[in-house]
């Protein structure tokens, strides 16, 4: 399932609207393009938002897993 | 019968951008002095910002009292300016909710929740709406009726006096527009 390797996690556990977007936004900057990040969050807007957020900035959200109080969500820089 | 297509390619790309609301951008009018509708008004400017849209907002009336810096203090206002100062809010920490304000104690209860739920303040959203260049203007009619001056104003990366016309242009060419 998993083919591709993380280049750097982000933690924005206890962020809640509009931080994460408005922190990937600022931070996707910092992977090249290509590479992954792994972004951690308890915000459960941010299933539908990141989504968004990729769609209209045009980078990819290759994964999304949800785990007891914590949610992973795998942003794909790709430009 | 043959068309021309590039030539046809490029009158449709010229119209196009010229097209009203072609321009990646939000331009929002913040009339109101509620402090709910302004949350919302910076919640969705830094939102936009952070979706690669340019940002423009518009305070005008009631929206201007909350760019007011409260450890600023001005000279020189007329008897109503200085009512008016008094009447109105000093500064976005002061603003109340639109409903359920009961006598303060909503505004007091909505704030402890948002602390204890991690939701971004007024303060913080306004520090973040500033480094993604969010574009703030300030009504001058409004701040001349009201009897402000922009020496009172918050210090804010990108904070301008304008008028009516200027709002427009920048809400005719955005792609987004909203009045709260």
């Amino acid at each position: 399932m998993a083919d591709y390797a993380v280049a750097k996690t982000l933690d924005y556990k206890g962020l809640a609207c509009p931080m994460p977007v408005v922190k990937i936004s600022q931070q996707i900057g910092t992977v090249a393009v290509g590479e992954v990040i792994e972004v951690h969050t308890t915000d459960p807007g941010s299933l539908a938002d990141f989504p968004a957020w990729a769609k209209t900035m045009g980078h990819a959200i290759l994964e999304t897993k949800q785990e007891p109080g914590l949610i992973k969500i795998f942003v794909k820089r790709q430009k | 019968m043959s068309i021309d297509v590039d030539k046809a390619i490029a009158d449709i790309k010229a119209k196009v951008d010229c097209l009203p609301g072609a321009e990646n951008k939000l331009t929002m009018v913040v009339l109101s002095g509620d402090l709910d509708k302004h949350l919302a008004a910076m919640i969705i400017a830094t939102g936009a910002a952070a979706m690669g849209m340019k940002v423009v907002l518009f305070f005008t009336f009631w929206g201007t009292a909350a760019l007011r810096a409260p450890n600023k203090k001005v000279n020189g206002k007329t008897f109503m300016g200085k009512m008016f100062g008094m009447m109105l809010p000093k500064g976005r920490n002061k603003l109340t909710l639109s409903q359920m304000n009961m006598g303060g104690m909503g505004t007091a209860m909505l704030k402890g929740l948002m602390k204890k739920k991690n939701v971004a303040s007024l303060d913080q959203l306004y520090d973040v709406a500033g480094q993604l260049a969010v574009k703030i203007y300030v009504c001058e009619m409004s701040m001349d009726l009201m009897g402000m001056k922009k020496e009172e104003m918050i210090d804010y990366p990108d904070l301008e006096v304008c008028g009516v016309a200027t709002m427009l242009a920048h809400a005719k060419e955005s792609a987004i527009q909203f009045f709260i």
